[in-house]
């Protein structure tokens, strides 16, 4: 009896979570987890009047609820922080990735303010069926420039594909804080580094609400 | 041209003459790191004070298919010099698309005013001497931010010297014509940036340092046409 219920139970619990996940089950492809992603982003804030005024709450929910699952924060603050990471904590690990990834959200959100009509180019995956580390390449084409490439570095986890790098038109986003990180890390310890990322993320949070008024 | 590239000389040389100044975890690619960041405080003023604004109102002013325009029209012009560094680095066929682009919107884009190429699937590429030079073998030397110009290295500013020289805009005679167009191409150029510096600003602990290591980023992966060796 209880079996059933148990097998009950399971069936909808399945149901209901492939019905979230939708197109970005855990089975997806890499590159067709970008590709719908990036077209249901860009969908949403192209139908949203208030996104497209600068509605930071509204952009940041959107981030949150559609982009972030599919990114490993603990791996790109790793290895921005670089040697300093073994040294930390588990808790200074946690509040570090937390404050990194508020950082990140904030510069994605953004990025997306500025999205206007540009063109993706989403290039074909060259990898091998086993293969659990791949890059997934998109172009962004606008008259008059250069295309635009963005690269994200993903890797096969139980939980689908994660990306745990961002590479843009050549720069890596997460090597780009290493320098940064490491600085930080020598003069003033872990526990600097997490003040410094707390401190810069208020100034943003008032900035914002400046900016609003 | 001959005045500016002096000026450019004497910069080098006072950024070199300034190198001295020390600074904490100094790091190897950026033994100017002290001048540097002062050139860096003082292009930063006077963006601020000067081209931001310009360029913010330059982009609230005039509607988008005109700063397009404008935008297409000087990169047309740059096709021609951005083929001729394909052909310098062995790559025909990009130098072939390079004046295959410019032949196209010249005529049919009206000078460049529209960029058809584009849409026909003719890719815009990213050439300048500095790249070729890299290309060559040249390394980067040492990371300086030039006055006015910005980010850039050993290898880079001797490039920018030759991309100045070498440029048709820069060459225009009479000259009040040229002054205008170069004005007008540093706030189009400026304008598309204000994005890039808004991230930059936001995403910086550091500025300074964010900036330079997304240039030194971005100037490998140019050199290698996107696709960069692994670093060791």
């Amino acid at each position: 009896m209880f079996a059933r219920v148990d097998r009950v139970l399971a069936g909808i619990a399945l149901v209901t979570l492939t019905g979230l996940a939708g197109a970005t089950g855990a089975d997806t492809p890499p590159d067709a987890l970008v590709k719908n992603v990036t077209l249901d982003v860009v969908g949403i804030i192209k139908n949203d009047k208030d996104i497209q005024g600068g509605d930071r709450k509204k952009i940041v929910g959107l981030i949150e609820a559609k982009v972030l699952p599919h990114f490993d924060f603990t791996t790109m603050t790793a290895t921005a922080v670089g040697l300093g990471w073994r040294k930390a904590t588990p808790e200074q690990k946690t509040r570090l990735t937390e404050e990194f990834k508020t950082l990140l959200v904030r510069t994605y959100a953004s990025a997306l303010a500025a999205y206007s009509d540009q063109r993706f180019d989403f290039r074909p995956l060259h990898a091998r069926p086993d293969d659990t580390d791949v890059t997934v390449q998109v172009r962004i084409i606008q008259p008059g420039q250069q295309p635009v490439s963005i690269d994200y570095g993903m890797e096969k986890t139980a939980s689908g594909w994660k990306a745990y790098d961002v590479v843009v038109g050549g720069v890596s986003l997460v090597a780009n804080y290493r320098t940064e990180f490491g600085n930080i890390v020598r003069a003033e310890g872990i526990d600097g580094l997490i003040r410094n990322l707390h401190a810069k993320n208020q100034s943003l949070e008032q900035a914002g609400e400046q900016g609003k008024k | 041209m001959i005045r500016r590239a002096h000026l450019l000389l004497l910069a080098l040389a006072a950024v070199v003459a300034g190198g001295c100044a020390s600074v904490p975890n100094p790091d190897p690619s950026d033994p100017l790191e002290g001048f540097n960041r002062s050139v860096y405080r003082f292009n930063d003023a006077f963006d601020r004070a000067l081209a931001k604004p310009v360029a913010t109102a330059y982009k609230e002013v005039l509607p988008d298919p005109v700063r397009n325009g404008v935008r297409n029209f000087f990169s047309n012009i740059a096709d021609l010099f951005i083929g001729a560094n394909n052909l310098l680095q062995g790559k025909p066929e990009e130098a072939l698309t390079d004046w295959g682009r410019f032949a196209f919107n010249t005529t049919f884009g009206v000078l460049g005013i529209a960029d058809w190429a584009t849409d026909m699937g003719l890719d815009k590429h990213n050439e300048d001497f500095g790249q070729t030079f890299g290309r060559w073998g040249a390394g980067s030397g040492p990371y300086i931010v030039l006055p006015f110009l910005g980010p850039s290295d050993a290898r880079d500013s001797v490039g920018t010297v030759f991309d100045m020289h070498f440029d048709p805009v820069s060459n225009h005679d009479p000259v009040d014509e040229r002054n205008a167009a170069i004005l007008l191409r540093v706030t189009s150029q400026r304008a598309d940036l204000l994005d890039a510096s808004r991230l930059l600003e936001q995403a910086a602990l550091d500025p300074y340092l964010f900036m330079r290591d997304a240039y030194l980023q971005r100037r490998r992966s140019l050199i290698y046409d996107g696709r960069p060796p692994r670093e060791e």
